[in-house]
């Protein structure tokens, strides 16, 4: 029973891994950041959950309500989910400079293109 | 004014930097990021004089009483860093304008002045605040305006070198938010005092453990200890001269801050490092970390690949130092995060007047430069030799503390391959010695001149710092004392 | 003089580094330029000499300069042993840079300004060895002496001179920090302080396994005092112009390691505590094992600087033998060795750079037969040779009688043998030059047209040291008083 209840946090590993594979296992620079995006989703699902209270309702106050719950995750993910946009803004513009700069955003090609270099 | 000095320290270079953007000219922008870098570097000296004398600043953001409001915290160890970045970050700004005149093509130099005030801004802040999360925010906003800073290098190879250390960096910053989730589902609070209060009652849970996990490893990621400083060599490389010397004076060091302030304030010495081996792991990766890297250096062709290589080795000794779990151990790391950070933005520095000049810098290309640029290459020459931890410099200060610190505390076999590590570094350094004194300049290449003085004057500054902390050591030994005194007295 | 002492010790350490500034300034007027480094060398050896008569009245002369590190100042004070060792290395630098101005203008040598400003530094630091208080600034200056000669010794910049250099640079630094360093480390750790003490720093608690063992780290630290396998340097450091090889390696640089390890051994273990400590007796036979085996393989060199390097480190093995024998004559004769062999050496070594400008011929094979041309260099090559051997009537005589003695009182009956063999060997490896010039024997000897005796300077240089010997033989009592004044004030007992 445990286990079933624990889903929220079961979600959260699962989205986790596979966002960590993902940046990973693909050699494709924007799948890196699909990856990667996934990754810090599951983090931010992970805090949304923590601050769900059993019973609670939505931390607006309201009249008659007596239990709330926590805003304080909500508040956090917020920014964090600024900060990963920002990332992921920044993660694509190099992106974008380094098919211009490189000619592909395969890891291997530009592996290559530089090992020729040295 | 005096009061809000703490979040003054952060708040200007904040506000400063998108107001570069009404300037139009990029030599404006210089003089204005300069005097902001000048303004904080003030404010970092009046800070650490008044903790030296009368103990620990607490300022509440907003009015707003911790634990619920965001607090500043500004102790012995935090105002020892603030002086380091900012005076680290000022002199080297005074040689930006002419470094970047030929790194950054015109139209972005202005986003170059932007970038490098948020980053300061980001350091600065993680570095007073005392509330958790507002690190991580902190660290992100330093880290973000990194990543493009570094992307601005002129070659491709910078661009790569970026995304990775995006995608390694942002991995270890979002391993440091889960721990701070962890830890805040099991006490509830985000300020770091309150944490500390209420982490031992509920230290033995495997919830605080696996946070402590995730934190330790985010950090070191940051860090670049051995074996996660792989982004470190290229970023470092393949950047903008003046991006170099700013981010090895002060990146890996702020990652140093936040392992040494989690580990003794907030979770505490007892718990850091019984609950995990945590010492034994941190002295083998430190050793490792040295050697490895050491010998990395040795290889290297292009010279600012070498120093990098070193960089990761110093980091290595900082960590060997904080390992001990001693008060002279933690002291020999304060000390060496103060005198690496010189070392390495007068050996950057001078790499940067030397791309200035010959547009390159390969090994290859410095032969016959100790000749054409001779202040130059006696700086680097200078650098190599505090390095190496020649006495009167101030690696040898360092050094002595942390063969000190070993012996006393047993290690004897630590001490010896400390000693060791140094021999290392004399090899990479004399190669650059013998090749820009031994050999003559390659054949039909134009000779090049000596750095112009917007270089020398902060290099040998720099240099200057080098053998006057050598000499005169009282400040850096008072305050690393000092800091690491009181992070041992506080920790439960 | 209303200078007092302590300035002029003081002086002794900061004049010749200003001198740098005069020579760098008048380096265009090589004339101006010999002229800044006579005149300073005068005045240090004047110094010196009034210090020395300061000791001998009895005066305790001490400064102190700040204090690097919590516990550890920089301080200097003087005592008969770093007396000794002014006293040659001041007067010598004189003679050395009359012999110098010889010698780099006949072989038309570059950057001579480059190497009299590097020379200057290096007996700066040399004065700053003999001179100081505890070991802290002792390893100062032990660590400037080797990089300021670092220039000295590459100075051919050739690629030949840059892997002399290489393994110069690499064994002395390599010996300084991972075993010195590690030793002083250890010292300060378990004795809690680093200054020179009659009688030791270590009280009779210490555990003689650790003791041993730092004594082991510092014998192998000093990499100056040539002690095999650090020995190599030695040689390697042959590539660099004669006048170096002269005053560096003859005295300056050599001596600063053995007179560290006569110091260490009297002044921060005791005489008590060696004679107890497990590892003397290794160390003993090492340094014996290094006289022979330096010895041997000096007769099988033909490069003239070669064979005399090799017999240089059998003699430094002679003074660290006499500083672990633990007997006070051993150090009597340790100490006075540092004199006597400063002179023999440097005579020698002023010949074979003779014969390299006037003759061009640097392989003994060739020498022979060469007296006739330059009989003053070659009857000085002789008397020197006599001193290194050990005989009558030059000054290594006394010394290498007091180290047999030593080995006796010590009752150390192999290196007795060993020396006597050495001894031996030297004669072998050292007077069939000089005869060999003078009587060629059988066989064709083609030495060349125009062979002229050396350059007058040098010629003065080479006579004023042969002499020296000569004179320490017929007049040895200051250099015995000096030496059995450490015995005194370590509180040792000896005969008059």
């Amino acid at each position: 029973m445990m286990i079933l209840g624990l889903y929220n946090y079961w979600i959260v590993v699962v989205l986790m891994m596979i966002g960590l594979y993902i940046v990973i296992a693909h050699g494709n620079l924007v799948k890196k950041t699909v990856g990667l995006n996934i990754f810090q989703t599951s983090v931010f699902i992970f805090y949304i959950s923590l601050g769900k209270v059993d019973g609670g309702s939505a931390p607006i106050l309201a009249e008659g309500v007596n239990l709330y719950s926590n805003p304080l995750p909500h508040v956090l993910i917020l920014t964090a989910i600024v900060v990963s946009l920002a990332t992921t803004a920044l993660g694509l513009a190099i992106v974008v400079r380094i098919k211009e700069a490189y000619g592909s955003i395969e890891e291997e090609k530009i592996q290559m293109e530089d090992n020729k270099e040295c | 004014m005096l009061a809000h000095l703490p979040v003054l320290q952060v708040l200007i270079p904040l506000m400063a930097a998108p107001l570069c953007l009404f300037l139009r000219r990029p030599y404006l922008a210089w003089i204005f990021t300069l005097i902001v870098s000048g303004l904080t570097f003030l404010i970092s000296i009046i800070l650490l004089q008044q903790v030296m004398t009368s103990g620990s600043i607490v300022y509440a953001m907003g009015g707003w009483e911790g634990p619920w409001g965001i607090e500043y915290r500004i102790d012995k160890l935090s105002a020892f860093l603030l002086l380091i970045i900012t005076a680290m970050s000022t002199v080297i700004l005074c040689a930006a304008h002419t470094s970047i005149r030929k790194e950054i093509p015109k139209n972005r130099q202005i986003y170059f002045y932007i970038l490098y005030l948020f980053s300061l801004t980001g350091m600065l802040g993680i570095v007073s605040t005392g509330d958790v999360f507002n690190v991580f925010v902190f660290l992100e906003i330093s880290s973000l305006s990194a990543y493009a800073l570094i992307a601005l290098g002129e070659d491709r190879r910078a661009l790569w070198a970026a995304y990775q250390y995006l995608i390694m960096g942002t991995i270890g910053a979002t391993f440091i938010l889960i721990g701070i989730g962890l830890m805040y589902q099991m006490t509830g609070t985000l300020n770091m005092d309150d944490l500390a209060r209420r982490l031992p009652e509920v230290a033995q849970t495997r919830t605080v453990f696996v946070a402590f996990v995730f934190f330790t490893v985010g950090v070191c990621l940051k860090l670049a200890l051995f074996p996660l400083h792989l982004w470190l060599p290229n970023a470092y490389a393949y950047a903008p001269s003046i991006v170099t010397a700013f981010l090895a004076a002060t990146a890996t060091k702020i990652a140093i801050y936040l392992l040494i302030r989690f580990t003794f304030s907030v979770f505490g010495l007892s718990f850091s490092f019984t609950t995990l081996p945590l010492q034994t792991l941190f002295v083998v990766l430190g050793l490792v970390g040295i050697f490895v890297a050491s010998t990395a250096a040795i290889y290297q062709k292009n010279v600012k690949h070498l120093f990098a290589y070193s960089s990761v080795a110093q980091v290595g000794y900082m960590i060997v130092g904080y390992s001990m779990g001693t008060t002279i151990g933690l002291m020999a790391t304060l000390l060496h995060l103060f005198n690496h950070a010189l070392m390495k933005s007068a050996l950057f520095l001078a790499l940067g007047a030397v791309m200035y000049r010959i547009g390159s810098v390969q090994l290859s290309g410095f032969q016959g430069l100790g000749r054409q640029m001779p202040f130059t290459m006696a700086a680097i020459v200078a650098g190599g030799l505090s390095l190496i931890g020649v006495p009167l410099t101030v690696g040898f200060v360092s050094k002595w503390y942390l063969v000190l610190a070993s012996v006393e505390n047993g290690w004897w076999p630590v001490a010896v391959l400390i000693l060791l590590g140094s021999l290392l570094t004399i090899i990479y350094i004399w190669r650059i010695v013998e090749v820009a004194y031994f050999k003559d300049p390659i054949v039909g290449s134009e000779p090049a001149k000596e750095a112009p003085l917007a270089f020398l004057i902060p290099i040998w500054l720099l240099v200057g710092a080098n053998f006057y902390f050598g000499v005169d050591t009282r400040l850096s030994i008072q305050v690393a004392q000092a800091a690491s005194q009181s992070l041992f007295g506080v920790s439960p | 003089m209303s200078i007092s002492l302590e300035t002029m010790l003081q002086l002794c350490i900061i004049l010749p580094l200003l001198a740098t500034v005069g020579i760098a300034a008048t380096g265009r007027n090589s004339n101006l330029r010999e002229g800044v480094t006579i005149v300073t060398s005068l005045v240090v050896l004047y110094l010196v000499i009034n210090l020395y008569l300061g000791l001998k009245a009895g005066e305790k002369i001490t400064v102190q300069w700040w204090e690097l590190l919590p516990g550890l100042q920089i301080s200097f004070s003087i005592e008969p042993l770093g007396m000794i060792f002014a006293l040659i290395a001041s007067f010598l630098w004189l003679i050395t840079t009359v012999y110098s101005i010889g010698y780099m203008r006949a072989h038309h040598e570059k950057n001579q300004t480059r190497f009299y400003i590097c020379f200057a530094i290096a007996i700066s630091s040399v004065m700053g060895i003999a001179f100081s208080g505890n070991l802290f600034t002792l390893f100062i200056f032990y660590e400037i002496l080797t990089l300021s000669t670092y220039p000295l010794v590459t100075h051919a910049g050739t690629e030949k001179a840059k892997r002399g250099g290489r393994i110069y640079l690499g064994i002395l630094l390599s010996t300084s920090v991972a075993f010195f360093l590690l030793a002083i480390v250890g010292t300060w750790f378990v004795a809690g302080t680093l200054e020179f003490t009659p009688g030791g720093v270590f009280d009779s608690t210490v555990n003689t396994t650790v003791a041993g063992i730092l004594l082991v780290l510092f014998i192998f630290g000093i990499g100056k005092a040539a002690i095999m396998p650090f020995h190599r340097w030695l040689p390697a450091a042959m590539v660099a112009p004669t006048p170096v090889s002269a005053l560096l390696h003859a005295v300056a640089v050599v001596k600063a390691g053995v007179f560290t390890v006569l110091k260490v051994c009297v002044f921060i273990f005791g005489i008590d505590l060696l004679q107890i400590l497990p590892s003397t007796q290794f160390l003993l036979y090492l340094a014996g094992a290094s006289v022979l085996l330096a010895s041997l393989v000096a007769m099988r060199q033909d490069n003239l600087k070669a064979r005399l390097a090799y017999s240089t480190v059998s003699q430094l093995g002679y003074i660290t033998i006499g500083a672990l024998l633990a007997s006070s004559v051993g150090i009597i004769g340790g100490s006075m060795h540092i004199a006597m062999h400063a002179f023999g050496k440097i005579t020698l070594f002023f010949c074979a750079g003779a014969i390299l400008v006037a003759a061009h011929k640097s392989n003994i094979s060739e020498m022979r037969g060469i007296g006739r041309q330059m009989p003053i260099t070659m009857v000085a090559f002789f008397i020197a040779s006599l001193s290194i051997i050990g005989v009558p009537p030059a000054g290594g005589s006394w010394s290498k009688w007091f180290l047999l003695m030593g080995t006796m009182e010590a009752a150390q009956w192999i290196l007795m043998v060993v020396l006597m063999i050495s001894s031996l060997l030297n004669i072998a490896y050292l007077l069939p030059i000089p005869l060999r010039a003078f009587f060629p024997g059988r066989g064709v000897v083609d030495n060349g047209a125009g062979i002229r005796e050396a350059p007058l300077p040098s010629l003065i240089a080479l006579c004023v040291t042969a002499a020296g010997s000569v004179a320490l033989f017929i007049y040895p009592q200051p250099l015995y008083k000096l030496a059995t004044a450490i015995l005194d004030i370590s509180g040792m007992v000896h005969d008059k």
